[in-house]
Protein backbone atom coordinates (compact mmCIF):
# COMPACT_ATOMS: atom_id res chain seq x y z
CA UNK A 1 0.00 0.00 0.00
CA UNK A 2 2.45 2.22 0.89
CA UNK A 3 4.58 1.34 -2.28
CA UNK A 4 1.41 2.45 -4.13
CA UNK A 5 1.30 5.53 -2.50
CA UNK A 6 4.68 6.72 -3.55
CA UNK A 7 4.51 5.04 -7.09
CA UNK A 8 1.42 5.75 -8.52
CA UNK A 9 1.92 9.71 -8.66
CA UNK A 10 5.23 8.88 -10.00
CA UNK A 11 3.98 7.32 -13.07
CA UNK A 12 1.81 9.76 -13.22
CA UNK A 13 3.90 12.57 -13.13
CA UNK A 14 5.55 10.43 -15.75
CA UNK A 15 3.28 10.29 -18.60
CA UNK A 16 1.77 14.17 -17.32
CA UNK A 17 5.83 15.44 -17.86
CA UNK A 18 6.44 13.48 -21.67
CA UNK A 19 2.79 14.78 -22.73
CA UNK A 20 3.80 18.37 -21.35
CA UNK A 21 7.41 17.70 -23.23
CA UNK A 22 5.84 17.01 -26.62
CA UNK A 23 3.07 19.86 -26.67
CA UNK A 24 4.75 22.75 -25.18
CA UNK A 25 5.08 25.35 -27.29
CA UNK A 26 7.76 26.97 -25.12
CA UNK A 27 10.99 25.42 -26.62
CA UNK A 28 12.65 26.66 -23.34
CA UNK A 29 9.87 24.83 -21.15
CA UNK A 30 9.97 21.53 -23.09
CA UNK A 31 13.97 21.12 -22.53
CA UNK A 32 13.31 21.96 -18.32
CA UNK A 33 10.15 19.31 -18.51
CA UNK A 34 12.45 17.44 -20.57
CA UNK A 35 15.37 17.26 -17.66
CA UNK A 36 12.45 16.40 -15.12
CA UNK A 37 11.36 13.82 -17.03
CA UNK A 38 14.78 12.07 -17.13
CA UNK A 39 14.84 12.62 -13.19
CA UNK A 40 11.50 10.97 -12.50
CA UNK A 41 12.58 8.42 -14.78
CA UNK A 42 16.04 7.82 -12.84
CA UNK A 43 14.07 7.61 -9.80
CA UNK A 44 11.32 4.62 -11.42
CA UNK A 45 15.17 2.99 -12.28
CA UNK A 46 15.88 2.96 -8.76
CA UNK A 47 12.03 1.92 -8.06
CA UNK A 48 12.00 -0.80 -10.17
CA UNK A 49 15.61 -2.15 -8.64
CA UNK A 50 17.98 -1.48 -11.37
CA UNK A 51 20.31 1.22 -10.00
CA UNK A 52 23.22 1.02 -13.31
CA UNK A 53 20.31 2.22 -15.24
CA UNK A 54 19.29 4.71 -13.06
CA UNK A 55 22.74 6.23 -12.75
CA UNK A 56 23.43 6.31 -16.22
CA UNK A 57 19.86 7.66 -16.84
CA UNK A 58 20.18 10.86 -14.36
CA UNK A 59 23.97 11.77 -15.24
CA UNK A 60 23.47 11.00 -19.02
CA UNK A 61 19.80 11.40 -20.01
CA UNK A 62 18.71 14.02 -17.55
CA UNK A 63 21.69 15.82 -17.14
CA UNK A 64 24.40 15.74 -19.80
CA UNK A 65 21.67 15.74 -22.50
CA UNK A 66 19.62 18.20 -20.67
CA UNK A 67 22.85 20.56 -20.77
CA UNK A 68 23.27 19.90 -24.47
CA UNK A 69 20.00 20.71 -25.19
CA UNK A 70 20.48 24.20 -22.98
CA UNK A 71 23.34 25.03 -24.76
CA UNK A 72 21.82 24.37 -28.24
CA UNK A 73 18.90 26.60 -27.18
CA UNK A 74 21.32 29.00 -26.37
CA UNK A 75 23.09 28.78 -29.50
CA UNK A 76 19.78 28.98 -31.30
CA UNK A 77 18.52 32.24 -29.01
CA UNK A 78 21.32 34.44 -29.16
CA UNK A 79 21.92 33.80 -32.81
CA UNK A 80 20.71 37.80 -33.12
CA UNK A 81 22.57 39.60 -30.40
CA UNK A 82 21.38 42.70 -29.08
CA UNK A 83 19.29 41.82 -26.35
CA UNK A 84 15.75 40.65 -28.24
CA UNK A 85 15.84 36.32 -28.21
CA UNK A 86 14.49 35.17 -30.96
CA UNK A 87 13.70 31.51 -30.68
CA UNK A 88 12.56 29.54 -33.16
CA UNK A 89 8.65 28.94 -33.21
CA UNK A 90 7.98 25.90 -35.56
CA UNK A 91 4.96 25.69 -33.88
CA UNK A 92 3.42 27.63 -36.95
CA UNK A 93 4.12 24.35 -39.10
CA UNK A 94 1.73 22.23 -37.06
CA UNK A 95 -0.91 25.00 -37.55
CA UNK A 96 -0.41 25.02 -41.37
CA UNK A 97 -0.65 21.75 -41.46
CA UNK A 98 -3.81 20.03 -39.37
CA UNK A 99 -4.50 17.27 -41.58
CA UNK A 100 -1.19 16.21 -41.68
CA UNK A 101 -0.05 16.21 -38.04
CA UNK A 102 -3.45 14.31 -37.28
CA UNK A 103 -2.94 11.56 -39.54
CA UNK A 104 0.85 11.49 -38.72
CA UNK A 105 -0.56 11.02 -34.75
CA UNK A 106 -2.33 8.36 -36.16
CA UNK A 107 -0.10 6.26 -38.18
CA UNK A 108 2.68 6.24 -35.26
CA UNK A 109 -0.13 5.09 -32.76
CA UNK A 110 -1.24 2.54 -35.01
CA UNK A 111 2.45 1.36 -35.59
CA UNK A 112 3.23 1.04 -31.51
CA UNK A 113 0.07 -0.59 -31.20
CA UNK A 114 0.42 -3.23 -34.02
CA UNK A 115 4.13 -3.64 -32.45
CA UNK A 116 2.74 -4.28 -29.02
CA UNK A 117 0.32 -6.81 -30.41
CA UNK A 118 2.70 -8.42 -32.02
CA UNK A 119 5.22 -9.17 -29.10
CA UNK A 120 2.40 -9.68 -26.49
CA UNK A 121 0.93 -12.59 -28.63
CA UNK A 122 4.68 -13.96 -29.47
CA UNK A 123 5.06 -17.21 -27.61
CA UNK A 124 6.91 -17.34 -23.91
CA UNK A 125 10.51 -17.79 -25.51
CA UNK A 126 12.41 -21.60 -24.93
CA UNK A 127 15.51 -20.38 -24.78
CA UNK A 128 15.91 -17.69 -21.65
CA UNK A 129 19.43 -15.88 -22.69
CA UNK A 130 19.47 -13.79 -19.12
CA UNK A 131 19.32 -17.58 -17.18
CA UNK A 132 21.82 -18.69 -19.13
CA UNK A 133 24.24 -15.82 -18.36
CA UNK A 134 23.56 -15.59 -14.55
CA UNK A 135 24.06 -19.12 -14.17
CA UNK A 136 27.76 -18.46 -16.27
CA UNK A 137 28.41 -14.99 -14.64
CA UNK A 138 32.07 -16.42 -13.32
CA UNK A 139 32.94 -16.85 -16.54
CA UNK A 140 32.87 -13.21 -17.58
CA UNK A 141 35.47 -11.89 -15.40
CA UNK A 142 33.73 -9.80 -13.11
CA UNK A 143 30.34 -10.14 -10.97
CA UNK A 144 27.96 -7.56 -11.76
CA UNK A 145 25.64 -9.11 -13.94
CA UNK A 146 25.30 -5.79 -15.79
CA UNK A 147 28.73 -5.49 -16.49
CA UNK A 148 29.21 -8.71 -17.50
CA UNK A 149 26.44 -8.18 -19.80
CA UNK A 150 27.56 -4.96 -20.94
CA UNK A 151 31.22 -5.57 -21.66
CA UNK A 152 31.60 -9.70 -22.31
CA UNK A 153 27.84 -11.17 -23.59
CA UNK A 154 27.22 -8.56 -25.48
CA UNK A 155 29.86 -6.60 -25.83
CA UNK A 156 29.61 -5.51 -29.27
CA UNK A 157 26.42 -3.27 -28.17
CA UNK A 158 28.72 -1.61 -26.17
CA UNK A 159 31.47 -1.59 -28.76
CA UNK A 160 28.96 -0.43 -31.41
CA UNK A 161 27.74 2.65 -28.99
CA UNK A 162 31.13 4.04 -28.39
CA UNK A 163 31.24 3.83 -32.09
CA UNK A 164 28.53 6.06 -32.52
CA UNK A 165 29.06 8.33 -29.91
CA UNK A 166 32.94 9.28 -31.51
CA UNK A 167 30.81 9.07 -34.83
CA UNK A 168 28.59 11.84 -33.15
CA UNK A 169 31.21 14.12 -32.07
CA UNK A 170 32.66 14.16 -35.96
CA UNK A 171 29.63 15.36 -36.64
CA UNK A 172 29.49 17.90 -34.63
CA UNK A 173 32.98 18.97 -35.52
CA UNK A 174 32.14 19.01 -39.32
CA UNK A 175 29.77 21.25 -38.64
CA UNK A 176 32.18 23.89 -37.60
CA UNK A 177 32.01 26.33 -34.73
CA UNK A 178 28.99 27.93 -34.01
CA UNK A 179 28.07 31.16 -31.68
CA UNK A 180 30.08 31.36 -28.51
CA UNK A 181 28.51 33.57 -26.11
CA UNK A 182 31.65 33.53 -23.61
CA UNK A 183 34.07 34.88 -26.27
CA UNK A 184 32.32 38.56 -25.80
CA UNK A 185 33.63 41.04 -23.50
CA UNK A 186 31.67 40.88 -20.25
CA UNK A 187 32.37 43.56 -17.56
CA UNK A 188 32.22 41.02 -15.19
CA UNK A 189 35.05 38.24 -15.97
CA UNK A 190 33.75 34.85 -15.04
CA UNK A 191 37.29 34.22 -13.65
CA UNK A 192 36.65 36.64 -10.94
CA UNK A 193 35.11 34.80 -7.92
CA UNK A 194 37.38 34.17 -5.30
CA UNK A 195 34.74 31.26 -4.00
CA UNK A 196 34.20 29.58 -7.44
CA UNK A 197 38.31 29.12 -7.51
CA UNK A 198 38.19 27.71 -4.04
CA UNK A 199 34.72 25.42 -4.25
CA UNK A 200 36.20 24.09 -7.64
CA UNK A 201 39.19 23.39 -5.86
CA UNK A 202 37.50 21.01 -3.46
CA UNK A 203 34.82 19.63 -6.07
CA UNK A 204 37.19 18.61 -8.54
CA UNK A 205 39.51 16.05 -6.70
CA UNK A 206 36.35 14.38 -4.72
CA UNK A 207 34.84 14.27 -8.41
CA UNK A 208 37.59 12.47 -9.72
CA UNK A 209 37.80 10.07 -6.64
CA UNK A 210 34.33 8.97 -6.99
CA UNK A 211 34.22 8.56 -11.05
CA UNK A 212 37.84 6.40 -10.08
CA UNK A 213 35.31 4.57 -7.60
CA UNK A 214 32.61 4.02 -10.44
CA UNK A 215 35.09 2.88 -12.63
CA UNK A 216 36.19 0.07 -10.01
CA UNK A 217 32.84 -1.00 -8.70
CA UNK A 218 31.63 -1.58 -12.08
CA UNK A 219 33.10 -5.00 -12.00
CA UNK A 220 31.30 -6.18 -8.91
CA UNK A 221 28.38 -3.60 -8.01
CA UNK A 222 26.44 -0.29 -10.08
CA UNK A 223 28.73 1.25 -11.65
CA UNK A 224 31.26 1.42 -15.24
CA UNK A 225 32.53 2.86 -17.64
CA UNK A 226 29.20 5.27 -18.68
CA UNK A 227 28.62 6.58 -15.03
CA UNK A 228 32.41 6.95 -14.40
CA UNK A 229 32.42 9.01 -17.53
CA UNK A 230 29.63 11.12 -16.67
CA UNK A 231 30.77 12.25 -13.29
CA UNK A 232 34.19 13.05 -14.90
CA UNK A 233 32.33 15.04 -18.00
CA UNK A 234 29.96 16.71 -15.30
CA UNK A 235 32.67 18.69 -14.02
CA UNK A 236 34.24 19.63 -17.67
CA UNK A 237 30.97 21.35 -18.66
CA UNK A 238 31.39 22.85 -14.59
CA UNK A 239 34.96 23.72 -15.86
CA UNK A 240 34.30 24.70 -19.14
CA UNK A 241 31.19 26.66 -17.68
CA UNK A 242 33.39 28.73 -15.61
CA UNK A 243 35.70 28.90 -18.61
CA UNK A 244 38.94 26.65 -17.28
CA UNK A 245 39.33 25.14 -20.05
CA UNK A 246 42.21 25.82 -22.28
CA UNK A 247 41.13 26.64 -26.47
CA UNK A 248 40.71 23.04 -28.19
CA UNK A 249 43.60 23.74 -29.75
CA UNK A 250 46.28 23.49 -27.41
CA UNK A 251 47.37 19.69 -27.98
CA UNK A 252 45.21 18.58 -31.24
CA UNK A 253 46.98 15.77 -31.37
CA UNK A 254 46.80 14.27 -28.01
CA UNK A 255 43.24 15.56 -27.19
CA UNK A 256 42.62 13.26 -30.88
CA UNK A 257 44.48 10.17 -29.43
CA UNK A 258 42.56 10.28 -26.09
CA UNK A 259 39.18 10.81 -28.12
CA UNK A 260 39.83 7.19 -30.31
CA UNK A 261 42.01 5.56 -27.01
CA UNK A 262 38.83 4.16 -25.96
CA UNK A 263 37.43 2.77 -29.16
CA UNK A 264 40.91 1.46 -30.71
CA UNK A 265 41.70 -0.47 -27.27
CA UNK A 266 38.14 -1.89 -27.09
CA UNK A 267 38.50 -2.65 -30.99
CA UNK A 268 41.89 -4.32 -30.74
CA UNK A 269 40.85 -6.48 -27.99
CA UNK A 270 37.98 -7.49 -29.63
CA UNK A 271 39.64 -8.26 -32.98
CA UNK A 272 42.23 -10.06 -30.93
CA UNK A 273 39.81 -12.52 -30.18
CA UNK A 274 38.61 -12.87 -33.04
CA UNK A 275 42.18 -14.35 -34.24
CA UNK A 276 43.29 -16.45 -30.68
CA UNK A 277 39.82 -17.75 -29.90
CA UNK A 278 37.78 -18.14 -33.23
CA UNK A 279 35.19 -14.87 -32.39
CA UNK A 280 34.71 -11.50 -31.78
CA UNK A 281 35.01 -10.35 -28.25
CA UNK A 282 35.15 -13.91 -26.64
CA UNK A 283 38.28 -13.38 -24.15
CA UNK A 284 40.20 -16.13 -22.40
CA UNK A 285 38.20 -16.64 -18.89
CA UNK A 286 41.13 -16.10 -17.05
CA UNK A 287 41.77 -13.03 -18.72
CA UNK A 288 38.52 -11.60 -19.04
CA UNK A 289 38.69 -9.47 -15.25
CA UNK A 290 41.92 -7.83 -16.73
CA UNK A 291 40.48 -7.13 -19.95
CA UNK A 292 37.32 -5.95 -19.13
CA UNK A 293 39.03 -3.35 -17.03
CA UNK A 294 41.74 -2.19 -19.53
CA UNK A 295 38.72 -1.20 -21.64
CA UNK A 296 36.42 0.52 -19.48
CA UNK A 297 39.27 2.49 -17.94
CA UNK A 298 39.83 3.79 -21.69
CA UNK A 299 36.48 3.67 -22.24
CA UNK A 300 36.05 6.41 -19.51
CA UNK A 301 38.94 8.75 -20.45
CA UNK A 302 37.33 8.62 -24.26
CA UNK A 303 33.72 8.83 -23.59
CA UNK A 304 33.95 11.63 -20.76
CA UNK A 305 35.95 13.89 -23.25
CA UNK A 306 33.69 12.59 -26.30
CA UNK A 307 31.18 14.30 -23.59
CA UNK A 308 32.55 17.62 -22.74
CA UNK A 309 33.50 18.04 -26.49
CA UNK A 310 30.29 17.84 -27.64
CA UNK A 311 29.27 20.31 -25.16
CA UNK A 312 31.98 23.12 -26.45
CA UNK A 313 30.76 22.53 -29.84
CA UNK A 314 33.69 22.94 -32.93
CA UNK A 315 36.64 24.02 -32.13
CA UNK A 316 37.00 27.29 -34.44
CA UNK B 1 5.55 4.43 16.53
CA UNK B 2 8.06 5.33 19.15
CA UNK B 3 9.26 8.47 20.65
CA UNK B 4 12.82 8.04 18.73
CA UNK B 5 10.63 7.28 15.14
CA UNK B 6 8.61 10.36 15.66
CA UNK B 7 11.32 13.00 16.58
CA UNK B 8 13.31 11.26 13.13
CA UNK B 9 9.59 11.68 11.08
CA UNK B 10 9.08 15.40 12.10
CA UNK B 11 12.97 16.33 11.34
CA UNK B 12 11.85 14.62 7.79
CA UNK B 13 8.69 16.35 7.67
CA UNK B 14 9.98 19.76 8.50
CA UNK B 15 12.91 18.88 5.80
CA UNK B 16 9.63 18.64 3.17
CA UNK B 17 8.49 22.20 4.32
CA UNK B 18 11.40 24.06 3.56
CA UNK B 19 11.55 22.28 -0.03
CA UNK B 20 7.94 23.06 -0.26
CA UNK B 21 8.54 26.67 0.97
CA UNK B 22 12.01 26.77 -1.83
CA UNK B 23 9.80 25.15 -4.67
CA UNK B 24 7.09 27.49 -3.87
CA UNK B 25 10.02 30.61 -3.63
CA UNK B 26 11.24 29.05 -7.54
CA UNK B 27 8.24 29.55 -9.05
CA UNK B 28 7.41 32.63 -7.15
CA UNK B 29 9.52 35.04 -7.12
CA UNK B 30 10.11 37.61 -10.14
CA UNK B 31 13.91 37.26 -11.05
CA UNK B 32 16.98 35.21 -11.40
CA UNK B 33 18.76 36.22 -7.85
CA UNK B 34 15.40 36.09 -5.52
CA UNK B 35 14.77 32.54 -6.75
CA UNK B 36 18.66 31.15 -6.77
CA UNK B 37 18.05 32.79 -2.88
CA UNK B 38 14.70 31.08 -2.27
CA UNK B 39 15.73 27.45 -3.88
CA UNK B 40 19.50 27.07 -2.28
CA UNK B 41 18.81 27.97 1.03
CA UNK B 42 15.96 25.96 1.18
CA UNK B 43 17.22 22.67 -0.30
CA UNK B 44 20.38 23.05 2.10
CA UNK B 45 17.81 22.74 4.82
CA UNK B 46 15.57 20.98 3.96
CA UNK B 47 18.15 18.30 2.61
CA UNK B 48 20.10 19.13 6.33
CA UNK B 49 17.10 17.95 8.09
CA UNK B 50 15.89 14.83 5.72
CA UNK B 51 19.49 13.48 6.37
CA UNK B 52 19.52 14.12 9.96
CA UNK B 53 16.21 12.72 10.45
CA UNK B 54 17.66 9.20 8.64
CA UNK B 55 21.02 9.45 10.26
CA UNK B 56 18.77 9.52 13.64
CA UNK B 57 17.27 6.15 12.18
CA UNK B 58 20.11 4.18 11.19
CA UNK B 59 22.28 5.32 14.06
CA UNK B 60 26.43 5.61 13.86
CA UNK B 61 27.17 3.62 11.32
CA UNK B 62 28.82 3.35 8.05
CA UNK B 63 25.50 4.71 6.15
CA UNK B 64 25.02 7.52 8.33
CA UNK B 65 28.55 8.79 7.61
CA UNK B 66 27.49 8.42 3.96
CA UNK B 67 24.17 10.32 4.36
CA UNK B 68 26.28 13.39 5.85
CA UNK B 69 28.95 12.95 3.24
CA UNK B 70 25.80 13.20 0.98
CA UNK B 71 24.94 16.34 2.22
CA UNK B 72 28.33 18.08 2.03
CA UNK B 73 29.07 17.40 -1.52
CA UNK B 74 25.38 18.52 -2.44
CA UNK B 75 26.46 22.09 -0.25
CA UNK B 76 28.98 22.55 -2.41
CA UNK B 77 27.30 21.24 -5.55
CA UNK B 78 24.86 23.47 -5.18
CA UNK B 79 26.79 26.76 -3.77
CA UNK B 80 28.84 26.33 -7.23
CA UNK B 81 26.20 26.51 -9.63
CA UNK B 82 24.33 28.77 -7.70
CA UNK B 83 27.26 31.02 -8.00
CA UNK B 84 27.89 30.36 -12.12
CA UNK B 85 24.37 30.62 -12.61
CA UNK B 86 23.99 34.20 -10.98
CA UNK B 87 27.16 34.81 -12.55
CA UNK B 88 25.98 34.16 -15.62
CA UNK B 89 22.70 36.17 -15.40
CA UNK B 90 24.80 39.01 -13.90
CA UNK B 91 27.01 38.74 -17.15
CA UNK B 92 24.16 38.42 -19.74
CA UNK B 93 22.14 41.02 -18.40
CA UNK B 94 18.31 39.09 -18.69
CA UNK B 95 17.95 38.75 -14.92
CA UNK B 96 14.45 39.35 -15.29
CA UNK B 97 12.32 36.97 -17.39
CA UNK B 98 8.76 37.55 -15.84
CA UNK B 99 6.31 39.90 -16.61
CA UNK B 100 6.13 40.91 -12.60
CA UNK B 101 9.28 43.06 -13.42
CA UNK B 102 8.78 44.82 -16.55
Amino acid sequence: MINWLFDAPLAAGLLWLSWRTVTSLDLFKAIVLFIIFGLLMALCWARLAAPDVALAEAAIGAGLTGVLLLDAFRALSTEDHQGSKTVPDDHRSRDAFPILGTSLALLATALVGGVSWVLLSLPEPVFNPGALAQTRIAESGVSNPVTAVLLNFRGYDTLLEVAVLLLGLLGVWTMGPGESVSKKNHPIPAQASALIEALIHLLVPVAVLTAGYLLWAGAHAPGGAFQAAAVLAGIGVLLSLSERLPPLLVMPHLLRALLALGLTVFSIVALSALIWRGNLLEYPPAWAGFLILIIESTLTVSISLTLVLLFRGAPD
Amino acid sequence: MNPSELFSAILILLGALFFFAGTLGLIRFPDVFTRLHAITKADNLGLGLTVLGLVWQTGLTLIALKLLLIWLLILLASTVSCQLVARYALRSKAPSEGKNHD
